[in-house]
């Protein structure tokens, strides 16, 4: 099983709550703002621990509060792509983009070269992230998530600040991950119409 | 007036300046550290450790230096011990001078670095927590090569603090040339001596260049690790 995954979470006076058991390659959870999607995301990522469940992703278990089980996020092998982006200032985009690699053992699908050529970032390699535009720094986030050799795939709003011709390229590399089908993918959006022809495995949070 | 400094005056301006640096490079990890928990970590009795490192900046530095000399003299705790299991005494001595100029410097490095490590945003050091980095991994590569500038402030600070330090030195190692005797205690000896007016003059002069030389070095390495719009002055 891809996702098996049941948690009830705390942010402020919202208890946002996740139940979700698929093999699907790809889910999207959809919801209005303040629905607690972003909080969802930290948990199964390890950065909030959730008041009670369990996350198991591709047959790992990450956190399970019967058992005592809160695996950390360094060890959870995420590639999380945060909505706000959080490239590292003080680092070129390359230095960005090998993050990951120097921390996990893992090999990526992609090299750095593939990468950048995939998301049309060779051309940024040696900025610094201040100077990015908005879809620029959406797009090193990304190659920065994947290149960290995750095991399984969380994107925060991954369309957000693009104008409709990158969107349209993002969407088509998710489709890729989709198809090549070998890191389960966990989508948030605001819109459903989004996420419709992405997949059919969408939870709609209230 | 501008003849070449002559050999006393080497001698104080080197004592100062090795007491000086001593002093900045062995609290700079201390302060560090200390601003790290204040800004990071959440704990009771943090607001105590917050007023004990704090207490230099608003105790008169004569109590500073007694309370250095009842706790690392010759019968006080520390000092007995560091002389029973190490054979070192500190009183006295340069080394002690250096304990004292730190001790001053310390709340003010420490109010620099950690104003720097709280405008790191954590959210940087969740991101790289999620890319495989653990606790401390994370905190190398992210909080504190972005907390340089607020290192470099403090470190700069700390050395203003020390290099003037007075009361506390005076108190707690006494006025021994070429041992204890820094550039301001050797401004109030020349003092207390009718006709050294050239000679307290000249070593004023020094105070007032090495200063400066500090300020100046401290701009250009700020800029140079921050980008051109960050200063410390």
């Amino acid at each position: 099983m891809s996702f098996d995954i049941d948690i009830q979470a705390r942010m402020g006076d919202c208890r946002p709550a996740l139940r979700l058991a698929t093999d699907a390659t790809l889910v999207a959870v959809t919801g209005p703002s303040g629905a607690g999607k972003t909080t969802l995301l930290n948990c199964i990522s390890g950065l909030v621990t959730p008041d009670y469940g369990q996350i198991s992703i591709a047959g790992r278990t990450h956190f399970d509060s019967d058992n005592s089980i809160d695996v950390p996020p360094d060890k959870r092998g995420c590639g999380y792509v945060f909505q706000d982006a959080r490239l590292f200032p003080h680092l070129t985009v390359e230095q960005n983009l090998l993050f990951g690699q120097k921390y996990r053992r893992g090999s990526s699908h992609w090299t750095l070269d593939e990468l950048a050529d995939l998301l049309n970032i060779t051309a940024l390699l040696s900025r610094r992230p201040a100077s990015l535009s908005g879809g620029e720094t959406k797009r090193v986030a990304i190659g920065r998530a994947l290149l960290s050799a995750p095991d399984f795939l969380l994107l925060d709003e991954p369309l957000v600040s693009l104008d409709s011709e990158r969107a349209e390229h993002v969407n088509s590399l998710i489709e890729t991950l989709k198809a090549a089908g070998n890191i389960p993918i966990l989508l948030v959006s605001h819109d459903p119409a989004e996420v419709a022809r992405l997949t059919e495995t969408v939870i709609r949070l209230d | 007036m501008i003849a070449p400094l002559t050999a006393s005056e080497w001698e104080i301006v080197a004592l100062s300046l090795r007491v000086t640096l001593v002093a900045v490079l062995c609290t700079l990890p201390i302060a560090y550290g200390l601003a790290w928990v204040l800004a990071r970590r959440r704990f009771p009795g943090r607001f105590l450790l917050d007023a004990v490192v704090h207490l230099p900046l608003v105790l008169p530095p004569v109590v500073t230096g007694y309370v250095l000399l009842l706790l690392f003299g010759k019968t006080g705790p520390v000092g007995r011990f560091l002389n029973d299991v190490f054979g070192v005494a500190i009183a006295f001595q340069w080394t002690g001078a250096a304990l004292a100029a730190g001790v001053m410097a310390l709340p003010l490095m420490v109010r620099a670095m950690r104003l720097s490590i709280e405008a790191v945003d954590r959210k940087l050091v969740q991101a790289a927590r999620t890319l495989g980095a653990n606790r401390w991994r994370a905190f190398l590569a992210v909080t504190l090569p972005l907390s340089v500038p607020g290192i470099l402030a403090g470190a700069i600070l700390g050395f203003a603090r020390s290099i003037g330090e007075f009361g506390a030195t005076i108190t707690f190692v006494s006025n021994i040339p070429g041992e204890t005797r820094t550039l301001p205690l050797a401004i109030y000896t020349g003092l207390q001596i009718p006709g050294t007016d050239i000679a307290v003059a000249r070593l004023v002069v020094i105070a007032v260049l090495l200063s400066l030389a500090a300020l100046i070095l401290s701009e250009w390495l700020v800029r140079r690790s921050a980008g051109s719009d960050a200063h410390v002055i």
